[in-house]
């Protein structure tokens, strides 16, 4: 698997695709921003990408990067008010998403996108077994009849792995362990097998063990189905494991783009080196490393999004910001094939000799 | 991995493994005051299903020779000053106290449940007008709106029980409101919405079920205090009027005057006014504990 997300890396940077496959979504200029009484927060900025078949995409971030808005934009699940999609294009195939009327909406979610979230604990009804939970999503959808909507729901805990499904369709949320929820979690977002499914971390709150059965089975299901993923993550580690191509955010903007091989080994821009650089390794920790000691952080916190520095927004906490970092926007632009990135000083900081 | 998961589950399913009355006999010895409270309503609801079987006499027949008789073979609980058997009235009158705390509550609940929901869950302006309602309505004690309705409406059984129903409706309502604000902020109810529900039923299938809890607490407690405010309506001559027999009006027609001549009439229907009170209160305490999603194992 490790292999094919590396070739996927390569095929990106080798400008032309052998097969030109038409992306399932496309989004294009997006812009969400929340109104509030201090002013407009431009949560999610210009933000466009596009997703293959089958492809991971991950986006990645601090908190508050506006990660999570983006992908509630895409499901049109943003609180409106305070917030709204401003301007740009969510298309989904031949779907307008941003056209769609209410109706249309609750048609399209749950159907061609699905999201799981973060809190498998609280992501569940309480007071509905997971057998009709997961049922409902199935009878909103599809036209099933009562026994074959009891056959495709122990089918889909299976699918999920979950050990025996029949009883465990007639359970309580609270009968399931944290790694249990998430997976009737994923099972209800696949249930309809959607063309694209959103995972905002989806193991943030999970068992660290657990985590890793999470992933897989998001990976295998991918691969079965066919469905592209979008993740929603900080942690870098999960992205080297299962994502084709990283997007990076920083306060509402797409900071850098790249296959996964290219970003890793060659990020663009500074706040993706001091992300790579706060990762702490076994080499470090135990005194080994050339730069052994402390583990790096970037310093300083992301800046008040209704406030936002007029030139590049990462220019406060940037260690190699000039001048022109701090009244300048840096163009968002391909720095090298297929890896994008906004940044007037792109590559290793001074001094290190790898530039 | 795998392993260990089994390992689990199977000690799960064996601790699962139990039947309802298994749980109900856990219930009754960790909330002891709760099943005393239950027994208490059971006997309750029991003699008013039972009670033409169970009463020796009509509870409306008088008898001149058994008028103020005290306790006897005959009369269990004495008779009052035209010799109606007391034991009897008090049977009869617990079928006219169910009727109202059923009724009352049920009509209360029917009432303010999608009040409260609707305001909670879609909010605005809609839900601005019907708090401020509310709070007109609870400024005023519960006995003294009811008092106004029952005078209003005029003695009946069935207005009797719209009159304390009335009453009922802003507790009710506020309650299901407050928790239907938590609740649809929960991320059980976005991650509806992700699967395409609608609005309506997301509100009705998923919010309204998380409210029940609390509102079952709030009504055992609101069923005492109908039985209650029947009784003093009936006292006060506002409630359900002759023939019916209410322990309310068994008190206020004997406590002027024979108080002290046959403190029996005055006893035995405060009696059972305090036990179905406090069977109703006692109930609802341990429920409250019970259903206390903080201690719900």
């Amino acid at each position: 698997m490790q292999m094919q997300a590396d070739q996927a890396g390569f095929a990106d940077q080798t400008a032309s695709a052998p097969l030109p496959e038409r992306a399932v979504l496309e989004v294009d200029g997006l812009k969400t921003y929340f109104f509030t009484r201090s002013g407009a927060v431009k949560a999610v900025d210009d933000v466009s990408f596009a997703l293959k078949r089958g492809e991971t995409l991950a986006i990645v971030g601090e908190s508050g990067c506006g990660k999570s808005v983006t992908a509630l934009s895409l499901m049109r699940l943003v609180p409106d008010p305070p917030g709204r999609i401003v301007s740009g294009s969510i298309r989904l195939g031949d779907t307008d998403i941003l056209a769609l009327d209410d109706e249309g909406l609750r048609a399209l979610r749950g159907r061609d996108i699905s999201m799981i979230f973060q809190e498998p604990m609280t992501s569940l009804n309480p007071v509905m077994t997971i057998g009709r939970q997961l049922g409902e999503v199935l009878q909103l959808h599809e036209t099933l009849t009562r026994s074959q909507l009891r056959a495709k729901v122990v089918e889909l805990l299976s699918l999920v792995r979950i050990p025996d499904a029949v009883r465990r369709a007639k359970q309580y949320p609270h009968q399931l362990s944290g790694g249990m929820r998430q997976r009737v979690m994923i099972a209800i977002a696949l249930a309809c097998n959607p063309k694209v499914l959103i995972a905002d971390e989806p193991t943030t709150a999970l068992d660290v063990t657990v985590q890793a059965q999470i992933l897989e089975l998001i990976v295998d299901l991918q691969k079965k189905l066919g469905t592209a993923v979008i993740l929603i993550t900080h942690d870098l580690g999960l992205v080297a494991q299962t994502a084709q191509r990283v997007i990076v955010m920083y306060a509402g903007r797409k900071v850098e783009e790249a296959g996964i091989a290219a970003l890793f080994a060659e990020p663009q821009h500074q706040y993706t080196r001091g992300l790579l650089a706060s990762l702490p390794r076994l080499g470090l920790m135990r005194g080994q490393a050339a730069d052994a000691g402390r583990l790096q952080e970037i310093p300083g916190i992301v800046p008040a999004l209704h406030h936002l520095p007029p030139g590049c927004v990462f220019a406060p906490r940037c260690p190699r910001a000039d001048q022109r970092c701090r009244s300048e926007m840096p163009a968002y632009e391909e720095k090298r094939p297929g890896h994008w990135a906004a940044c007037w000083h792109p590559g290793a900081p001074n001094g290190r000799g790898d530039d | 991995m795998t392993a260990i998961e089994h390992g689990v589950e199977l000690e799960r399913a064996g601790a699962s493994i139990t039947t309802r009355w298994q749980g109900a006999r856990f219930m009754a010895r960790r909330y002891p005051l709760g099943a005393a409270g239950a027994v208490i309503l059971l006997i309750f609801v029991l003699t008013a299903m039972l009670a033409t079987a169970i009463s020796p006499f009509d509870p409306t027949l008088t008898d001149s020779h058994a008028s103020l008789a005290p306790l006897s073979k005959a009369h269990w609980l004495g008779a009052d000053f035209m010799g109606r058997d007391v034991f009897s009235r008090i049977v009869g009158g617990s079928r006219i106290s169910l009727a109202v705390g059923l009724g009352s509550t049920l009509l209360g609940c029917l009432v303010g449940v999608p009040i409260g929901l609707l305001s909670g869950y879609f909010g605005g302006w809609l839900d601005l007008l019907v708090q401020r309602v509310i709070d007109m309505m609870q400024s005023l004690p519960l006995l003294v709106t009811a008092l106004v309705m029952a005078a209003a409406l005029g003695p009946s059984l069935r207005n009797t029980i719209i009159a304390i129903a009335i009453p009922l409706v802003p507790s009710i309502s506020r309650i299901v409101r407050s928790n239907t604000l938590a609740l649809k902020e929960m991320p059980f109810v976005e991650a509806a919405r992700a699967i395409g529900l609608s609005e309506t039923w997301i509100a009705v299938r998923h919010v309204l079920p998380n409210t029940l809890a609390p509102l079952i607490v709030l009504v055992t407690a609101q069923f005492g205090s109908a039985i209650l405010v029947e009784a003093s309506l009936s006292f006060l001559g506002l409630g359900v009027p002759e023939p019916y027999p209410s322990w309310g009006r068994m008190l206020s027609e004997s406590a002027a005057e024979y108080m002290r001549a046959a403190p029996w009439l005055v006893i035995f229907p405060g009696m059972a006014i305090s036990l179905a009170v406090f069977g109703a209160n006692l109930l609802g305490d341990a429920l409250r504990d019970m259903l206390d999603p903080r201690l719900r194992s």
